[in-house]
C-alpha cells in the first residue's frame, strides 16, 4: 500500500491545463482549498456553503467555518459541488488499449488457474484511457484480469487513476483474487455482424461440465490448504509453488475473492463454495441475481454490478430488468457497487448508475454505489469513498449532479493534488475544432 | 430501364402489410413538447393525433380535443418525436452476405424478423423507426430496410412504406479482414484500403458500361428497332445503376478520415454522391470536405478504442461536424444502444457543447433527413405521422424514462401495459412448461449483451 505522496506533479489550479512549464513537486505542506461550495460527503449530510481543505494528500478539514491557511491555493466553489472521486469497481483500465489488437491486451493470460498473476504487473500508467476516465471524475479503479473461461483468474489491483508509475498509483496491490465461475448457459451469445452464435447443448451435458469445473476449483483450494498446512508445520521439503502460495492468501478470508458469475444458479453455487471454504466473497456481474436477492442478503454477500445499460439476460425478461435490479438489491440490504468491466467506457460509470434511479434506486444510493459502496466492498472505506477528515484527498468539483450526463467535472484531485484534465479526446477536439475552414479547391494545371 | 430497376428494388416490397389504423384520437395535454421543428420547445403544450397523424400541436390552451379523444395528463412530463435510429441491425435474420466483395444484389428487406424482441425493447426506449442495415463485410454491401417499430405486425407490416431505398458500403478494417486467413475460409479480395477503393471503382466501371448498354438498347427501341436485343439483366449491377442515377442512396460504413475522403472522390469520379457516412468516427477531421460533397454523417456518441480505426474517435465528433454544416445523427448499431439514443444524444451537449435542440435533432429530424423520410417523421408537426414519445421526465438525461411510445398513433409501448403483459407472459410460460413437462432448471437464455 503506497500512501506516500512521492513525486507528484502539482500545478496551480489556474494553470491546470498547462502542465509543462511550472512543474513542482508537492510537499506535505501543499494545501488546496475549495470554498463556498456544496460539499457532498456521501457519509453524512451535505455541507452547504462549505469549505474543504486538502493537505499532504489528505482531507484535513470540512465545514462552514474553517480557517483557511495562508499560502493555500484556493478555488472559489460558489455554485459548485464537491464530491468524492468515483471508483470503477471492476475494470480493465491500464490493461488494454485497443480492443481488437491482441498486442495491446494484457488483461487475459493463457490457462485457467492463475492465482499467482497480478494485474499490477501489467498496468500501463500512460494508457490513453486513464486520463479520459479521470477527466470525468473517475479517480480510482479496481484493475482486474479477465479470464478465458472459468477458473482462478488472477489478482486485481486497486489504483488511483493518476501517477507516473504503477507504484504511485497503487492503493492495494492485491486487492482481490478474481475467480470466474463456470456457466450453466446452454447457448452461446448471439453475435451480430459477422454471423455465428454458439450451438445449443443439452442441460445435462452443461451441468456435468459445470460440476467438473467446480470440482477443479475445489481441488485447487484443497491443494492450497495442504500447502499452507505444510508451510505452517515448517516443512523443509516443500518446493516453492507460486500458484499455491498466492492462493493460500484467500483462505481464512485473508484476501477478498471476487467471483464473476451472472446466472442465479451460478451465484448460488459460488456462495455455497465460499461457505464451504470460508472465503470472503463478492459477486461480480450478477445480471441474473434477481432470483437470489434474499440469499445474497442473508449471507451478506456484496455485488459488483456490470453496466445497467445492457440487454436483459433472457428473451422473456422484462425490458427494464437491468434497470430495476440495483434498486431491488439495495432494498434488500445487499451492498452494491457499479462497474463498467471495461476500459475505454469507464467514464460512463456515473450514467450507468443513474440508469437505475428512475427504476427504484435512490439517487444518493446510486452515487454511493460508485464511491463509498465500492470502498466498503474492497475494504478501503477507512481511506476512500467519502469526504471525511483524514481520508485520501480524492475529490471532484462539478457544476452539478455528477450522475447527470450534462454535468461538467471542473476539477479533479487525486491524493490531494490537482490532476490534469487534459486527455486525448480534448486535445483532438481543440485541434480540429480550430481547423481553419477549408479553402475552396485550388485548381492546378 | 429505370422502370425495371425500380421494379427490381420493389421485389422485396411485395409483402407489404397494412399497419393497424389508430382507433381513437389521443390528446396529451400539459406536457413540455420538444418538437425538433421550428416551434422548438413548447411549455405547457398539447399534442393531438388522430388516424395516425398529428393533427394539432401548440399551447395546451389552444388545442381542443374531439369528444371521443383519449386525454392524457402530461403535467411534468415531456413529449418528443419518436426516436429514429439511422443504423441498426435488429429484426433481421441475417446481416452479412460476406462471401463476395460486392453484394448489392441482396437485401435485408428479404430477411426481416418481426419476432425480434429488440423491436419492442427499443420502442420501450422511445425508438420508433430503425434503418436496418446490411453488415460491413464487403466494400459494396446489400440493400437495407427502414422499419417502424410496429411490434406485433408481420415483416411486411414493419416496413416503412415509401421510405426511399438505401444500400450499404463499407470501408476500412471490416471489409479488409472479412473471410481472410484464420477463418478456414478462402481469402477474399480486398485485404487493404487500396483494394477496398478498387473494388468500388471496378464495380462502377462495370455499372457504367452496363448502363450504357441499356441506354443504347433503349435508344434503339425508341428509334423503332423492334429487333433490338436487351442486354442480360444483372441483379448485382441494377442497384449500382440506381446509385449512378441518384435513386438509391449510399450509406457508407467508415472510420478514418482518409477513407472517407477517398470514397467521396471515387463517387465524384462516377458522378454520384455518398448520401451518409456511417460511424464516421474521424469525420471531425474532414467535416468541411463532407459538407462540400453534401454527405451526411451518422455516428456514435462516445465509443472508441475497440479497434485501431476507432482509436482517434472523440465524443466531440458529432458537435464538430454539426458546427461545420454536416447533417449529423447519433445511431446505435446495437439492440442495446437503440434503447437509449436520447441519452447518447445528450452526451453531445456535454462533449462539444451542442444545444438541447441540436442534440435532440441528432436522434429525430436529422436521421429522418438522412433516410429521406423527414416529410413523414422526425419532428412534431401537423400532418406528420403520429410517432410520438411521452417521457416521465426530461429526455436528454441519464434519468430519462419512457412512459408511452406511439407509432402511427398506436401504443407500441406503455409502462402500465408492460406490467400487465408480464403477468400474462408468466402465466403462459408456466402453462407451456407444464405442457412440455420441462423443469425450470432447463431454463437458459442467451447472455446479456455488453457492447
Amino acid at each position: 500500500m503506497s500512501r506516500t505522496l512521492g513525486k507528484i506533479v502539482a500545478v496551480g489550479v489556474i494553470t491546470l491545463l498547462i502542465l509543462s512549464a511550472n512543474e513542482v513537486f508537492a510537499q506535505d505542506g501543499d494545501t488546496y482549498v475549495i470554498r463556498g461550495a456544496t460539499i457532498h460527503t456521501v457519509s453524512s449530510e451535505p455541507v452547504k456553503n462549505g469549505t474543504i481543505i486538502l493537505r499532504g494528500g489528505r482531507i484535513v478539514a470540512i465545514g462552514q467555518n474553517v480557517d483557511i491557511p495562508s499560502g493555500a491555493q484556493t478555488i472559489d466553489g460558489t455554485g459548485k459541488h464537491v464530491y468524492p472521486g468515483m471508483i470503477d469497481a471492476f475494470s480493465q483500465l491500464g490493461l488494454t488499449e485497443i480492443g481488437s489488437v491482441a498486442a495491446t491486451n494484457d488483461a487475459t493470460e493463457m490457462g485457467r488457474f492463475n492465482p499467482h498473476l497480478n494485474a499490477h504487473t501489467a498496468i500501463h500508467p500512460a494508457s490513453e484511457h486513464i486520463p479520459v476516465a479521470r477527466a470525468n471524475g473517475i479517480t480510482h479503479t479496481l484493475a482486474a484480469p479477465g479470464g478465458s473461461g472459468s477458473g482462478i483468474t488472477g489478482q486485481a489491483t486497486l489504483v488511483h487513476l493518476d501517477g507516473w508509475t504503477v507504484e504511485e498509483m497503487e492503493i492495494e496491490k492485491s486487492a482481490a483474487m478474481v475467480m470466474t465461475w463456470p456457466s450453466l448457459a446452454t447457448r452461446g451469445g448471439r453475435f451480430g455482424g459477422f454471423g455465428g452464435g454458439g450451438g445449443r447443448r443439452s442441460f445435462d451435458e452443461v451441468k456435468r461440465r459445470f460440476d467438473e469445473q467446480v470440482e477443479e476449483m475445489d481441488d485447487w483450494l484443497v491443494a492450497a490448504q495442504h500447502y499452507k498446512q505444510a508451510l505452517d508445520a515448517g516443512s523443509t521439503r516443500l518446493g516453492r509453488d507460486l500458484q499455491l502460495e498466492n492462493l493460500t492468501r484467500v483462505l481464512d478470508r485473508g484476501m477478498k475473492v471476487i467471483v464473476r458469475a451472472n446466472g442465479h444458479r451460478e451465484i448460488e453455487s459460488a456462495i455455497e463454495f465460499a461457505g464451504k471454504w470460508n472465503l470472503d466473497i463478492v459477486i461480480a456481474g450478477a445480471s441474473g441475481a434477481r432470483k437470489v436477492i434474499d440469499l445474497l442478503a442473508e449471507k451478506s454477500v456484496a455485488v459488483i454490478l456490470g453496466p445497467v445499460q445492457r440487454l436483459p439476460s433472457n428473451q422473456d425478461d422484462p425490458y427494464d430488468d437491468p434497470n430495476t435490479l440495483p434498486g431491488l438489491l439495495a432494498d434488500a440490504g445487499v451492498e452494491i457497487a457499479f462497474a463498467t468491466f471495461g476500459s475505454s467506457d469507464s467514464r460512463t460509470l456515473p450514467y450507468e448508475a443513474a440508469n437505475s434511479v428512475s427504476w427504484g434506486l435512490a439517487k444518493d444510493d446510486a452515487f454511493e454505489a460508485i464511491t463509498l459502496g465500492p470502498a466498503r466492498i474492497l475494504g478501503v472505506a477507512d481511506r476512500l469513498g467519502s469526504l471525511e477528515v483524514g481520508k485520501v484527498g480524492n475529490v471532484i468539483v462539478t457544476d452539478g449532479d455528477p450522475l447527470e450526463i450534462t454535468t461538467n467535472i471542473e476539477h479533479v484531485f487525486v491524493r490531494g493534488v490537482p490532476s490534469d484534465l487534459d486527455n486525448k479526446h480534448n486535445r483532438l477536439w481543440e485541434e480540429y475544432k480550430n481547423r481553419p475552414l477549408k479553402a475552396k479547391a485550388v485548381t492546378t494545371t | 430501364m429505370r422502370q425495371f430497376c425500380l421494379l427490381a428494388l420493389g421485389l422485396a416490397l411485395t409483402v407489404v402489410g397494412k399497419a393497424a389504423a389508430q382507433d381513437t384520437p389521443v390528446l396529451i395535454r400539459g406536457a413540455t413538447i420538444l418538437t425538433a421543428a421550428d416551434a422548438g420547445k413548447i411549455e405547457n403544450g398539447a399534442i393531438l393525433f388522430e388516424n395516425g397523424r398529428i393533427s394539432a400541436v401548440g399551447l395546451a390552451s389552444d388545442v381542443q380535443a374531439p369528444s371521443n379523444a383519449t386525454v392524457i395528463d402530461g403535467t411534468d412530463k415531456f413529449v418528443t418525436p419518436g426516436i429514429i435510429d439511422a443504423h441498426s441491425h435488429i429484426a433481421a435474420e441475417s446481416i452479412n452476405e460476406g462471401s463476395v466483395s460486392v453484394s448489392s444484389m441482396v437485401s435485408v428487406m428479404d430477411v426481416i424478423d418481426p419476432t425480434d424482441i429488440a423491436i419492442y425493447r427499443e420502442a420501450a426506449g422511445g425508438t420508433t423507426t430503425s434503418h436496418v442495415m446490411h453488415g460491413s463485410a464487403n466494400p459494396i454491401g446489400g440493400q437495407n430496410a427502414v422499419i417502424k417499430h410496429r411490434w406485433g405486425e408481420d415483416a411486411g407490416g414493419l416496413l416503412f412504406q415509401g421510405a426511399p431505398p438505401t444500400i450499404k458500403f463499407a470501408l476500412g478494417e471490416n471489409p479488409k479482414r472479412s473471410r481472410s486467413a484464420g477463418t478456414g475460409q478462402p481469402q477474399r479480395y480486398p485485404a487493404s484500403r487500396m483494394g477496398v477503393m478498387d473494388v468500388i471503382r471496378q464495380a462502377f466501371v462495370e455499372a457504367t458500361e452496363y448502363r450504357r448498354e441499356w441506354d443504347a438498347y433503349e435508344d434503339r427501341r425508341e428509334g423503332g428497332d423492334r429487333g433490338a436485343i436487351p442486354p442480360r439483366r444483372d441483379l448485382k449491377l441494377d442497384p449500382l445503376v440506381d446509385i449512378l442515377n441518384g435513386s438509391l442512396s449510399v450509406h457508407a460504413h467508415s472510420y478514418r478520415a482518409d477513407e472517407i475522403l477517398q470514397l467521396m472522390r471515387v463517387a465524384e469520379e462516377f458522378g454520384f454522391r455518398i448520401h451518409t457516412f456511417q460511424h464516421v468516427l474521424e469525420g471531425y477531421r474532414v467535416a468541411d470536405e463532407m459538407a462540400e460533397h453534401g454527405a451526411h454523417a451518422s455516428t456514435f456518441s462516445d465509443w472508441w478504442a475497440y479497434k485501431v480505426e476507432a482509436y482517434e474517435a472523440i465524443p466531440h465528433n458529432a458537435a464538430i461536424m454539426t458546427e461545420r454544416g454536416v447533417v449529423v445523427s447519433i445511431n446505435s448499431d446495437s439492440g442495446e444502444e437503440g434503447r437509449h439514443l436520447n441519452q447518447e444524444a445528450a452526451k453531445t451537449m456535454k462533449w462539444g457543447g451542442l444545444t438541447e435542440a441540436q442534440a435532440l435533432a441528432l436522434v429525430t429530424i436529422n436521421p429522418a433527413i438522412q433516410l429521406m423520410i423527414d416529410d413523414r417523421v422526425g419532428s412534431i408537426e401537423v400532418g406528420k405521422d403520429a410517432d410520438v414519445v411521452l417521457w416521465e421526465n426530461y429526455p436528454l438525461s441519464s434519468y430519462a424514462k419512457v412512459r408511452t411510445t406511439y407509432v402511427d398513433g398506436n401504443v407500441v409501448f406503455d409502462v402500465d401495459q408492460d406490467r400487465e403483459m408480464r403477468v400474462r407472459i408468466a402465466e403462459e410460460k408456466a402453462e407451456l412448461r407444464e405442457t412440455l413437462g420441462e423443469d425450470e432448471k432447463e431454463e437458459t437464455g442467451t447472455r446479456g449483451g455488453n457492447r
